[in-house]
């Protein structure tokens, strides 16, 4: 590929950045030029590096080889501090900010010499009138909605005059409409005259808004392009590379000509017959509170009327020799194995986070979530793995239930535990007598084996495996004694596409032996990608949709 | 990227290896870190000795003659020591492999003392049952006076470190009361309680010494304790919700309260116990010093054994032997014994510094992006 | 009567209060310090020591020097190395007490000598002191508590009206927040332990300097583990541990009173106790909720 700018006027330039973290090679040569009034595209799978290397341009981590260019001059950042001073600025992914403190504060964070809260605030308010990112300058950021922290954080980098803004997946957290927002908001920054670095994995912000691309993959960058210069599928190979695996149609023009590397990835996977049909044939399944005959309601699914062929074969087969579950009990695909009636839960503080919910769920099948964050689908995942107690309602589960929560080094590892005994924790609760240590090892090592996990040996400590390898973990934990259902979380934050995909296998097989499975992402493509049906949550309600895109994202904002 | 763990890791994490070739190695690195750390806290002892300008070699000589010197320093003044400071060690490791840190086994020892010593009142009826019953009693009042800051911490959310030091001072002040008051000795003159009838006193376990039946108790425990929390259930359990609560919880569906509230009940039972048998073997009258702030060293035993039980036994002895030592140095060559506290807290921050070193090192090799 | 006793109240309350100011500061950079008793007692024989040798004046300096060089220890393990600050801490203290042990009687002797350190008498300061009733228990009192006057006004308007006073309360809330802020993280905390260490050590050298006129072994007496639990009944706010100081101040005056009005029926030992369970009375009566730093205790600048 022909790289694009390498002209000296370039708003920020890095030149051949190497990084290593040990022995892994994060960053091998990477070279990107941003130029002024232009919103630059870093592109790249999770783990490819992008979030690395910005952070080595920021300050907060140092390149082992490399130079760095500000407006033509030569830089090199210590601290994120020094980065500010020169007129660059960040907003991470995960938010920076205090949640305790006012907006005002957060803004002012990072400065010398005396703090004035009415400075501030008349700087946030202005800042507010010029660029149309209003704020309270005195709320607390805890008060804040999740598109607001995210004003915020930029706020934040335009008070201190920044010209250089590298956003990091900034789309990832925000509701359709958010985002389509934020992006244009974006455009018009950039076309005021700064520069714009947009890290993210989805190829359809990208072209969207940006002039420019850079790719990487493995830490190299492997593509650097104007927009107009390339084609979808040429950007989709460049992320995917010949890593992926054969079965991966990118290469196939009509599906790569569709839409984005996700939606790439979406669209092969919607194609396979199954997943197609479910997402645009079901409805939901909303129990209707005055039906008595919810036996029969359950027994004509919706999975049997919309069927296709391929998963009817699936069926055949699997009802040739029932599969058994861990009890010993027969499978039976039609039976609604987790069922929330009219069920309403109340955090510490009384308020209501999960408002009279009803929801069934089969066997079978994977019911996605679709919320933006804080709609109560939190509490309600763990009202369905059975780890909170409702409020009021009726709640129906199975004894086996798996779950994989969000926050894995918090909820679901115990990092400086081996492996083996973070394998034995699963039932740790109803365990009796003695630990069957040399059966647990065994399991440990047939998770290993299936799930391929990357790790040196069952002993080592969780904390010594990289983030996927710890989730693929989780993951065959929580599934090894073929549980009757499993609710999981955001089950591919943070990881790379192998991982990513290994945890999709593992789920979706665990659909085939009739796992009844309900999953949430915060990436909707993802929920998409993986469901036989979507659930909307809002405000804690359930509410019935469309089960199309645009649809399930206006849901989301309850519009 | 070299994924095998140091062999201090392998202790902690690897108990239920049972029969592998790890055990050994387990026992090995065990015994090298005994061995080790009581060749830094002489090391130690001979910096600060010299820094502090006194005459080292004296000091020493009385320090080994004092701690190993003779049969009978060994079993009456090492072993002896040793005793309350392993109880008071597993009482301490217990709770720490829980996740609470229990500070309080100081107060709790004295607590366990002061019921031990009521509990003799009765010995003219009971005869042979004394001793149990004195022992029981120590175990109650143990669990008693750390149930109040278990309570304090699961139902009012109060740090268990302030109020279980807190606890200690409430009971040393109030054996200060008990032995100037319901419990002095009638001649009413010395700050010190009555001398326990003689069969309330714990048998010596080996003639001509003074080690008595409380070694036993040390040992069972100890063994029990290790076997329990390697291969029981329940042991798993606590070791689990000490090693992050959130996912004993959430993964585990361990009901953590219910835990910790017993293992920190336990652990103020084991502490009792050694205030008990302290009474009932050593000083056989309760006043106010009668631990020498053993449930502060038992802090730096455990640690020290990195909460293993069988370690807190090793590290026990090698304390014992230290505070006999220490003993004999004041008394042969004019050294300040408090001086041996300054070397048990310099292990303590070494085996820190130590643990976050090998840390590190696992970080090192993690790969991060 | 009244006065007397608020001006015993007040006496009582300055070297907590001013060991509290400190961890204030230290907890609201996240770091829980119990190593403080640690830095109370070095304050204490540093304080003699130097009072010995300079004079009272040089002796509040060489407390604050000893409480210092304490925590640096501390801070050096639980800030630089991040291990544990809880039993760093404990460590810290035990180090502590031992150290001071061994130097006392290496300086003065075997114990049991009786030892009298120049003390500063009090200073009442003009008109302030005709005030009626809280005249003279505000402004008849040793300098070092209008030095403790000063620097609570110092500390509440640092906190709030300054960018490092800001940047302090971001790191105790969050210390990836404030990373990206462009603050140095582990500095911010590393000084704040080094200020609670110096106020501590104040305080060691006031139970010497202002109150007892010599040096006892383990003289401080836990008043480092109750200033902390004064900083959670303070909410975390230098006026808040001020006043709440003053509740454990009169504490120590009644259970004086109570000694000195000689209530043989009572014995002496259960009013020594009575600051402890106070403390926990405390505790319990005033959770921390949600106005604790929300890093205190946390040893990892990431939070993931």
């Amino acid at each position: 590929m022909v790289d694009g700018a390498k002209a000296t006027n370039a708003a920020l330039a890095l030149i051949g950045i190497t990084r290593r973290f040990g022995s892994v090679v994060a960053l091998d040569n990477a070279t990107m030029h941003v130029q002024p009034g232009t919103v630059h595209a870093l592109l790249g799978e999770n783990g490819a590096g992008k979030t690395t290397l910005m952070r080595v341009a920021f300050g907060l981590a140092q390149a082992d080889a490399g130079s760095m260019e500000l407006s033509g001059r030569a830089v090199r950042f210590s601290s994120p501090a020094a980065a500010l001073a020169a007129g660059l600025g960040m907003v991470h992914q995960h938010f920076t900010l205090v949640p305790a403190m006012t907006v005002a504060e957060n803004v002012a964070l990072g400065g010398r010499g005396r703090f004035s809260i009415k400075e501030w605030a008349a700087r946030v308010k202005e800042i507010g009138e010029r660029t149309g990112l209003v704020l309270d300058p005195f709320a607390r950021v805890s008060d804040l909605s999740v598109g607001a922290q995210q004003r915020c954080e930029i706020v934040k980098a335009l008070a201190r005059d920044v010209r250089v803004l590298i956003l990091d997946e900034p789309t990832a957290v925000l509701a359709p409409g958010e985002a389509l927002e934020l992006l244009q908001w974006v455009k018009n920054f950039a076309n005021a005259g700064h520069a714009v670095v947009l890290i993210t994995h989805k190829l359809r912000d990208a072209l969207a808004i940006a002039s420019n691309v850079t790719v990487l993959r493995r830490g190299q960058s492997v593509l650097n392009a104007s927009v107009s210069d390339t084609t979808e599928s040429q950007l989709a190979a460049a992320m995917l590379g010949s890593s992926s695996d054969g079965s991966s149609q990118v290469s196939e023009p009509e599906s790569a000509k569709t839409a984005a590397v996700s939606d790439v990835l979406v669209e092969t996977r919607i194609s396979e017959p199954a997943s197609q049909m479910a997402i645009t044939a079901h409805d939901f399944d909303m129990e209707s509170r005055n039906s008595n005959s919810t036996s029969n309601a359950s027994a004509s699914s919706p999975i049997n009327e919309t069927h296709s062929p391929q998963i009817d074969a699936t069926f055949d087969s699997l009802a040739g020799r029932e599969v058994r579950s861990a009890g010993g009990e027969k499978r039976d695909f039609t039976r609604v194995v987790l069922r929330l009636s009219d069920v309403t839960s109340r955090d510490k503080r009384d308020v209501v986070r999960v408002n009279r919910v009803s929801l069934v769920v089969h066997a079978g099948e994977i019911v996605g979530v679709a919320a933006v964050e804080g709609a109560g689908q939190r509490e309600l995942l763990r009202l369905l793995s059975g780890r909170i107690a409702q409020s009021e309602g009726d709640v129906q589960l199975p004894a086996h239930i798996g779950f994989v929560p969000e926050d894995r080094h918090q909820d679901a590892l115990m990092l400086d535990r081996s492996l083996v005994e973070n394998v034995a924790l699963r039932d740790a609760g109803s365990r009796e007598g003695r630990m069957p240590w040399n059966a647990l090892q065994q399991a440990t090592r047939t998770i290993i084996n299936e799930l391929q996990v990357v790790a040196g040996g069952a002993e080592v400590e969780a904390r010594t495996l990289s983030g996927g390898n710890q989730q693929k973990l989780i993951v065959g934990r929580e599934l090894a004694d073929r549980p009757e259902a499993l609710v999981v979380e955001n089950p591919t934050r943070g990881l790379d596409f192998r991982s990513a995909s290994a945890v999709h296998d593992a789920l979706r097989s665990a659909r085939a032996y009739g796992t009844a499975i309900v999953v949430y992402s915060s990436d909707l493509d993802e929920v998409l990608a993986l469901s036989d049906r979507v659930v909307v949550m809002h405000a804690g309600q359930l509410l019935a949709v469309d089960a199309d895109r645009d649809a399930i994202g206006r849901a989301m904002l309850g519009a | 990227m070299s994924r095998t763990p140091p062999v201090d890791d392998v202790i902690v994490n690897v108990d239920h290896n049972r029969g592998s070739r790890r055990q050994s190695r387990a026992w090995l690195g065990g015994l090298f870190r005994a061995v080790a750390l009581a060749a830094v806290a002489v090391v130690l002892l001979v910096v600060l000795l010299t820094v502090t300008g006194q005459r080292t070699g004296e000091a020493l000589i009385a320090l080994v003659t004092g701690a190993a010197g003779t049969w009978y320093a060994i079993t009456s003044a090492t072993l002896v020591r040793a005793i309350p400071l392993a109880l008071a060690g597993l009482a301490v490791s217990l709770a720490f492999r829980a996740g609470i840190l229990n500070i309080g086994a100081e107060g709790q020892l004295l607590a366990g003392a002061a019921a031990a010593t009521f509990a003799t009142l009765a010995a003219p009826q009971l005869g042979v049952a004394t001793i149990p019953l004195l022992l029981a009693a120590g175990c109650v009042a143990g669990a008693a006076w750390a149930g109040i800051a278990a309570f304090l911490r699961q139902k009012l959310g109060v740090l268990e470190v302030i109020s279980t030091i807190m606890l200690n001072y409430v009971a040393l002040h109030t054996v200060g009361y008990l032995v100037r008051g319901p419990l002095q000795e009638s001649t009413h003159v010395f700050p010190q309680s009555f001398n326990i009838d003689r069969i309330a006193q714990l048998p010596i376990i080996i003639p001509r010494t003074r080690l008595h039946l409380g070694f036993v108790f040390a040992v069972v425990i100890g063994v029990a304790l290790w076997w329990w929390l390697k291969d029981r259930a329940g042991g798993f359990r606590l070791r689990a919700v000490g090693a992050n609560a959130h996912a004993a919880e959430s993964a585990g569906r361990i009901n953590v309260a219910r835990t910790t509230t017993i293992a920190f009940l336990a652990s103020g039972a084991i502490a009792g116990l050694a205030g008990a048998t302290q009474l009932s073997g050593v000083t056989y009258s309760l006043y106010e010093t009668i631990s020498p702030g053993y449930g502060y060293t038992a802090i730096a035993v455990a640690l020290l054994a990195r909460l293993n039980p069988l370690g807190v036994l090793v590290a026990a002895v090698l304390f014992g032997a230290l505070e006999a030592g220490a003993n004999a140095m004041q008394r042969d060559a004019g050294v300040p014994e408090v001086l041996v506290s300054v070397v048990e807290a310099l292990l303590i921050l070494l085996v820190l510094a130590a643990d976050r070193w090998r840390t590190r090192q696992v970080r090192m090799t993690e790969a991060s992006i | 009567m009244i006065d007397a006793f608020l001006e015993a109240t007040i006496r009582w309350s300055t070297p907590f209060a001013l060991a509290a100011l400190g961890e204030c500061v230290s907890e609201r950079a996240g770091v829980i310090n119990i190593g403080l008793e640690g830095s109370i007692i070095a304050g204490a024989l540093g304080a003699t020591v130097g009072a010995g040798v300079f004079g009272p004046t040089f002796g509040f300096v060489a407390g604050a020097l000893s409480g210092l060089v304490i925590a640096a220890f501390f801070g050096v393990f639980a800030v630089a190395l991040r291990s544990d600050q809880i039993i760093t801490g404990t460590a810290i203290t035990m180090f502590s007490l031992g150290l001071t042990g061994t130097l006392y009687r290496l300086i003065y002797g075997a114990s049991g000598v009786s030892l009298s350190t120049p003390t500063t008498g009090v200073l009442p300061l003009p008109v302030l002191s005709a005030i009626p009733v809280i005249g003279p228990a505000l402004f008849i009192q040793p300098p070092i508590t209008y030095a403790l006057y000063v620097a609570i006004a110092c500390v509440a308007w640092w906190m709030a009206r300054t960018q490092s006073g800001l940047a302090l309360r971001a790191v105790g809330e969050r210390p990836d927040a404030a990373t990206a802020a462009g603050i140095n993280v582990r500095r911010v905390q590393f000084g704040a332990v080094l200020f609670a260490g110096a106020m501590a050590g104040l305080a060691g050298a006031t139970l010497v300097l202002a109150q007892a006129g010599t040096f006892v072994e383990n003289m401080s007496a836990g008043r480092g583990f109750i200033a902390i639990a004064i900083v959670v009944l303070g909410r975390w706010r230098p006026l808040g541990v001020a006043a709440a100081s003053l509740l454990f101040g009169a504490a120590y005056t009644l259970q004086n009173l109570f000694q000195s009005l000689g209530l043989s029926n009572v014995p002496y030992n259960l009013f020594l106790a009575v600051p402890y369970v106070l403390t926990l009375i405390v505790l319990a009566l005033f959770r921390s909720g949600t106005s604790s730093p929300a890093a205190l205790g946390q040893r990892e600048i990431v939070s993931r």
